[in-house]
């Protein structure tokens, strides 16, 4: 089976600063890896180098069989690699249901394949929307909402490009237990439908019980790679967690 | 027009002269824009103020214009701190400081101007001291006072600044400030206090700038304008927030100038610091000593 | 309203406002009728790429005048129709828009400003050098004094001023119903989020800072006939940067409407104004509308309107992405 995301001797440096040093990552289709590394890792960056919102120096990433080097975040964002970001960026000024009609506008109707009526693309804002439970607040600024409500809109924004990879950027950071609770089943929920999925997470709980691998980082660095309760365990994750 | 080896040296000479000028003109800027990241067009605006201010002030009292300059700057500081509580309540709290906050300084700088305009009229105006008139010779190279002066107190200007920077709490604060606010806060020192003393100095050395324009130079009140795309030039040019970074830059536009006027005449020179900034931000974003 | 019959309105409306001109049988209201619909054009034309994108260009005075002196220059060579001067003219601004817009719109929208600041003195600079369309002397050209079948010349002057209007108003409106609006409200909002859902940010800002280039330039292509003797002064007018950024903001910068109604007070107070007070009296009253309506009034007229009349939820402007002071959960 070939790599739906290949990433090789990624090297990413900021002035004198190495933020990524040859990093090699690997995902297969449909599955869910997690991401994991203290504060300041390298994790964020690693995400805007796949995303192509930072371009990397060294190295290359391969996404369904082709480069992705060279090409705009925007035209990644069409070939099939939505993210969320950090803090929630939804689009301040216009509706909720107008948020989710951007991605559907500009990255699945250049992939051909959906209807252009205004009908259609008002029902699949809708039929989004009510996947997260959104859909009562429709025609409300984003500004109405809550933070757990925000983060769905993040994430159904980023659902609403129909990608074959989902990269979720710390999504449940400062929810509560039944919040976070509510955004995995979401994930999982994606990812049986055949979405790949990367989630990045401080939250331990929830990357354990989502990830089927886990990948970890440290000062920019891959240091584990594997089953998540076998990387856990490793003795150079713990020190990076708990020693020093 | 035959090449003159004369001419050249004239030209950079003149050109590190004015440019030492150019340098106070922007350190407000590098102040506001480069490191508290507040677009103040209205800079310019400002400092024709200041040659107004300075030029009233030595016509009545009769004292030398830079004293006159130092006179009023706290007046300057004060309403710089004015200003940027009006710009931080309406815009930067609202985070609209990207449209509107570029409006309201833009507004300014016109009712600036306007008002210069109604009250003094389109004349141009200059001011009297012992060091304007007089030149020093060396050789070929002529070194005029009225731009000799401005010069030194200029350089005198970059250097108070650099020290108050790197050497006061209050100026590595200001430094601190735009990179990390919260760093600021858990030290209990408030942010936008901070942003408040650095645009108030950014102002006052705008009065102080005006006054070295006069005397270089008759002043009306459109003059500012010039100024707009040169001290952008030279604060994007410096590296943004690098006072160091400005003073070489703005030299490096002055000798351009210079040599441009000198050889191609001067109703060229103003498109000299446009093409330096254009190039700038197409080639080299960082600037030329960019961080 | 479809778009073919709400041009259909406003063809209808521009009929009716130039026979109320008619009737009045004074080619003042013309001549003064004629630098309000310029300023229709020109606050249409920023707020494309101001209003729609949240890029703000301070150079408006230099598309404009880049449109006057290409009639100008177009005049010294050969005197043309002026629809011709027109489209030549928006081609011209258009083509600078784009440039500038290439050069600059990678950078934040800030270095975007300072660099329309100073391309107008640029422009200044060049064509107060450029002999050929009279430097810093200005130049003259002839306006008949007649012309079938307006009558006045000042009559057909208004006309297409007129029609100019509609079209870019029409323009406006074309792009904000549709999937290109939408991406320049991205582009407002937040663009790193547009690019991550698929919006190519840097191509759509150059089709704005183009657009609006080409309809600043129309707007002073015929400018060269109303004034006669063209200066580099009175083309390069700070008058026309401030309005033209002024004018939307008071109105209102979400909807097309909000550019016209700020032109047609703020130019008919102007023009009101320049004749019993001074000019730069009623400058200085733009440049206090301006400052006070962005300090008091974010959202213009139209925001006021919204705000205490229909209830609505404002939509806001701005780059405004809501700070979630997440706590960094540790592991």
């Amino acid at each position: 089976m070939t790599a739906l995301l290949e990433v090789r001797n990624l090297g990413k440096r900021f002035g004198g600063f190495v933020a990524l040093e040859d990093i090699a990552l690997s995902v297969q289709p449909g599955e869910r890896v997690g991401l994991i590394g203290p504060n300041g890792s390298g994790k964020s960056t690693l995400v805007n180098c796949i995303c192509g919102t930072l371009r990397n120096e060294a190295g290359s990433v391969h996404f369904d069989g082709r480069p992705l080097d060279g090409s705009t975040a925007h035209q990644r964002t069409r070939r099939g690699v939505a993210r969320t970001f950090q803090l929630p960026r939804p689009f301040a000024s216009l509706t909720l249901a107008e948020n989710l009609r951007i991605p559907l506008l500009y990255t699945v109707a250049t992939r051909g394949g959906m209807p252009h009526t205004a009908s259609h693309i008002d029902a699949r804002c809708l039929t989004l929307l009510r996947e997260v439970g959104l859909d009562g607040k429709a025609h409300r600024l984003p500004g109405d909402l809550t933070q757990v409500e925000m983060r769905k809109l993040e994430l159904v924004r980023a659902m609403a490009a129909e990608p074959k990879l989902l990269i979720a950027d710390e999504s449940m950071a400062g929810l509560t237990h039944s919040e976070v609770e509510e955004i995995l089943i979401l994930l999982k929920r994606l990812n049986e439908q055949g979405v790949t999925v990367i989630l990045i997470e401080h939250i331990m709980r929830a990357v354990m019980s989502f990830s089927q691998r886990l990948v970890v980082l440290v000062s920019g660095r891959k240091i584990a790679d594997g089953e998540p309760n076998a990387v856990v365990r490793e003795p150079e994750v713990e020190r990076a967690y708990l020693g020093q | 027009m035959i090449f003159s080896f004369d001419l050249l040296v004239d030209a950079i000479v003149s050109g590190i002269l004015i440019g030492a000028f150019y340098a106070a003109v922007t350190a407000g800027i590098t102040l506001s824009f480069g490191i508290l990241d507040v677009v103040n067009i209205a800079h310019p605006g400002f400092i024709i103020l200041g040659s107004y201010i300075v030029y009233i002030i030595s016509l009545n009292l009769g004292i030398d214009p830079i004293i006159a300059a130092i006179l009023v700057t706290p007046a300057f500081y004060v309403l710089g701190a004015a200003i940027y509580q009006v710009y931080y309540v309406s815009f930067e709290k609202r985070g609209q400081e990207s449209m509107r906050g570029l409006a309201f300084f833009f507004g300014i700088l016109f009712i600036t101007e306007v008002s210069l305009v109604l009250y003094f009229g389109v004349d141009y105006r200059y001011v009297e001291a012992r060091y304007i008139g007089p030149t020093w010779h060396f050789g070929f190279v002529d070194i005029p006072l009225r731009i000799l002066v401005p010069c030194l107190v200029s350089l005198l200007l970059i250097a108070a600044l650099q020290l108050v920077l790197t050497r006061t709490f209050i100026g590595r604060a200001i430094m601190a400030v735009a990179q990390d606010e919260l760093a600021l806060r858990l030290m209990a020192v408030d942010p936008i206090r901070i942003k408040r003393i650095a645009f108030g100095i950014s102002i006052a050395t705008a009065a102080l700038a005006g006054a070295f324009l006069i005397i270089i130079q008759p002043v009306e009140p459109s003059v500012g304008r010039e100024y707009i795309g040169r001290v952008f030039a030279i604060c994007v040019l410096g590296g943004m927030g690098s006072l160091p970074g400005t003073l070489v830059a703005a030299m490096l536009v002055g000798i351009v100038e210079s040599l441009t006027s000198t050889f191609y005449g001067p109703s060229w020179a103003p498109a000299v610091s446009f093409g330096f900034l254009l190039l700038t931000l197409a080639v080299r974003p960082a600037g030329l000593l960019g961080r | 309203m479809r778009t073919d019959i709400f041009l259909i309105v406003s063809l209808l409306i521009g009929a009716c406002v130039y026979g109320l001109a008619a009737t009045l049988g004074n080619d003042y209201y013309f001549f003064a009728g004629y630098v309000v619909l310029q300023y229709v054009v020109l606050a249409t034309a920023w707020n494309i790429l101001g209003g729609y994108c949240g890029y703000v260009n301070f150079g408006s005075a230099a598309f404009f005048a880049l449109g006057a002196y290409s009639t100008v220059a177009l005049y010294r060579f050969h005197p043309m129709p002026i629809p011709v001067d027109v489209v030549l003219g928006g081609v011209a601004s258009g083509i600078v828009g784009l440039g500038t817009g290439y050069l600059t719109l990678r950078m934040r929208g800030a270095f975007f400003a300072i660099a329309t600041l100073a391309l107008a003195v640029v422009l200044e600079t060049l064509v107060v050098n450029w002999d050929y369309v009279g430097g810093s002397r200005g130049a003259y050209i002839v306006r008949p004094e007649t012309i079938a079948p307006f009558g006045s010349y000042i009559k057909y002057l208004f006309a297409i001023m007129l029609l100019l209007a509609i079209g870019s108003i029409t323009v406006a409106r074309l792009i904000e119903r549709s999937r290109l609006g939408y991406g320049f409200a991205t582009i407002r909002d937040d663009e790193l989020a547009a690019e991550a859902s698929g919006v190519p940010t840097l191509r759509l800002k150059l089709v704005a800072t183009t657009i609006s280039g080409a309809l600043m330039g129309m707007a002073g292509a015929p400018f060269p006939y109303y004034i006669g003797y063209l200066q580099p002064s009175s083309a390069f007018g700070l008058d026309y940067a401030v309005n033209s950024i002024a004018m939307p903001l008071i109105g209102g910068t979400t909807s097309w409407v909000g550019p016209l109604i700020g032109a047609v007070l703020l130019g008919s107070l102007q023009q009101i104004a320049t004749v019993t007070i001074s000019s730069a009296v009623n400058l200085l009253i733009v440049g206090f509308l301006l400052v006070g309506f962005v300090i008091v009034a974010p959202n213009g007229i139209i925001g006021l309107v919204q705000k205490y009349v229909q209830h609505r939820p404002l939509r806001q402007v701005g780059r405004r992405h809501i700070k979630a002071d997440a706590p960094e959960a540790t592991p």
